[in-house]
């Protein structure tokens, strides 16, 4: 059993949760503002950051990788500026997962939020601004908890999707142990060299593990004593 | 008193609002117009939610709004709070929740208002810990209107309270509402389209047509103007008038309000002598002779004098005004029998009211008779 454990590749797992932990809490500070603008701007540019942010569902994760890569890469001036700033390149590099990630996931957290809000209104924010209520006031105190459902959404399913995330990383972030070699990556690995135990094990944990949040997710939802919005 | 005062625009969707008014805020102040005159935006310029309004808002030598100096308070900075026709509580709190989220963000420098006083006041101690979804239309309107007291406003805006309530509930409410500033202190601007709503609230009217202000003053003034255009349609156009009751007659259960210069009679109020009154006459129910009657059934034969004949040229009618001691009456009879009486101001007339028409219901009980 020690032997068993010894040699599954726990690195794999770990650097997985921690790369899913990263991208969902940079992804709630970064999408956040995107989809309260989303949810109630009037702007006509609305369907095109609507596209923009829905793009990562329909693309190939390879295509999203290719372009991930050669921007990241030192030839250009995102990567490069990392590189004079750093001294070491965002490919092939645990940070640059995680800006691929981040991209990868956007409309996971993006659109259950911007639903959220849009569920809200305008009403009961208007409403807690005649109180008093300023504007950072109402978001935490109306806003957030009335959009709670869709918040807990949305970290869920940009954890769970990250999780899952192969194609990018492995354009991105190549397969190095400790850096960027991630689970989905391991199983690869693992089946490329006939190591179907350690295949079978790691896949059957990420079954049952995606198959346990989402179901903690649904059960919770149906219990939830208000949906958004006003009475 | 305070004092409000508008000169301020806002372009909403293809329609310009557009207030002028200096406002004395007394009481209770009605805005009152049909659907789509622009009652709701107006409210929301006073209240700042309009961000894109222009013009200048003062309050009592605060500035909320001059934009010609960039000057724009937002909504949670005006000392203002404001009760929609959807109560809009928030649903992630109790009603204590609620409430306590308005006191905590009260404005230091509002009226004193106490927190045990506004629940006793609005009957809701039995639902502090229920969930808003959980009320009736009515309680949650009552809690609305209880948590926008509780944020001490200087001025409280109400946008047609109870147009999402059945009429027994809306009864409920308003006899809560004709409270609020002689209570709390609180100066209302009340929006409805409803007339009822108007003779038993208003102190004061503003009247508004098309995105803007048509004409503002007390309201027994202006119901009994001639040159304004119907309120609520001809049918409903009238007057208030205000009596205090003077005795009750058990005999015939009748009660007796001298509105000054006259005596009036109506069904049994259950109301003790001295209480002050308000009566609405409707013009249609106002019939005029040149002497006085005899053999007929009708009680309330009032002695008064013809201000005011405007004939109607595209109808049959004319539209008579009419002076009782301080106080005016209308009435609406045809043309035809305006030249035969040979009416026109100065002429002494009886004006017969048909009691059954001084409606029970808009009878609105006294705030101490202080009022005037």
């Amino acid at each position: 059993m020690t032997g068993f454990l010894q040699s599954l590749d726990m690195t794999a797992v770990w650097l997985t949760v921690k790369l899913a932990a990263v991208t969902v809490v940079l992804l709630l500070l970064v999408g956040a503002p995107l989809a309260w603008w989303l949810a109630f701007t009037r702007s006509r540019w609305k369907p095109v950051a609507e596209a923009l942010t829905a793009l990562p569902l329909v693309l190939p994760p390879t295509v999203l990788g290719f372009y991930l890569l050669i921007l990241l890469g030192p030839a250009q001036a995102p990567g490069s500026w990392w590189v004079s700033l750093t001294g070491s390149t965002l490919t092939f590099s645990f940070t640059g997962l995680v800006i691929a990630s981040m991209v990868y996931s956007l409309p996971f957290v993006v659109q259950p939020l911007a639903q959220a809000f849009a569920a809200v209104g305008r009403g009961p924010l208007e409403e807690a601004a005649s109180l008093g209520a300023g504007p950072v006031d109402r978001f935490f105190t109306v806003a957030v908890p009335m959009s709670l459902r869709g918040l807990i959404t949305a970290i869920v399913l940009g954890f769970a999707h990250t999780l899952g995330e192969f194609g990018v990383i492995l354009m991105v972030g190549g397969n190095i142990p400790g850096k960027t070699k991630v689970i989905s990556i391991s199983i690869y690995e693992s089946v490329e060299t006939l190591n179907y135990t350690q295949a079978h094990i790691l896949s059957a944990g990420l079954l049952v593990f995606s198959f346990l949040v989402l179901l903690a997710v649904f059960t919770l939802n149906r219990r939830f004593p208000f949906t958004a919005g006003v009475s | 008193m305070s004092t409000l005062y508008l000169n301020a625009r806002v372009l909403r969707g293809d329609r310009l609002i557009g207030l002028e008014a200096e406002l004395p805020l007394k009481g209770i102040t009605v805005l009152f117009g049909p659907n789509g005159s622009g009652k709701t935006t107006s409210l929301r310029l006073i209240s700042g939610l309009e961000r894109d309004s222009e013009g200048s808002i003062r309050f009592d030598g605060q500035i909320w709004l001059d934009s010609s100096a960039g000057v724009f308070v937002p909504a949670h900075k005006r000392p203002v709070a404001m009760v929609f026709q959807d109560s809009r509580l928030f649903r992630h709190l109790t009603v204590r929740g609620n409430l306590e989220f308005a006191r905590k963000r009260a404005n230091a420098d509002g009226p004193q208002i106490d927190v045990h006083q506004v629940i006793t006041q609005f009957d809701l101690a039995e639902f502090m810990d229920r969930w808003p979804d959980t009320l009736s239309g009515g309680e949650r309107q009552r809690t609305a209107i209880a948590r926008a007291l509780l944020s001490r406003p200087r001025l409280l805006l109400m946008d047609e309270p109870l147009s999402s309530l059945d009429i027994v509930r809306r009864a409920d409410v308003l006899s809560y509402i004709e409270q609020i500033p002689e209570q709390f202190g609180v100066p209302v601007i009340y929006v409805t389209h409803s007339i009822d709503e108007l003779a038993r609230l208003a102190d004061q009217l503003v009247l508004i047509r098309g995105g803007e202000i048509l004409a503002t003053g007390n309201v027994q003034d202006m119901l009994a103007r001639l040159d304004l255009p119907p309120l609520t349609g001809r049918f409903e156009a009238g007057v208030v008038v205000q009596g205090v009751i003077t005795e009750t007659s058990a005999a015939y259960d009748l009660t007796l309000i001298d509105i000054g210069g006259a005596t009036l009679l109506v069904p049994k109020l259950g109301l003790p002598p001295g209480e002050a009154v308000r009566l609405r006459i409707r013009a249609r129910d106002v019939a005029l002779a040149t002497h006085h009657p005899e053999g007929l059934s009708i009680r309330n034969v009032v002695y008064c004098e013809v201000a005011e004949v405007v004939r109607e040229s595209d109808t049959a009618f004319a539209e008579v005004r009419l002076r009782v001691g301080e106080q005016d009456l209308r009435a609406r009879i045809t043309r035809a029998a305006a030249d035969d009486l040979k009416l026109q101001p100065g002429l002494p007339v009886y004006a017969l009211i048909k009691s059954v028409t001084l409606d029970r219901r808009l009878l609105s009980a006294p705030r101490g008779g202080q009022r005037q």
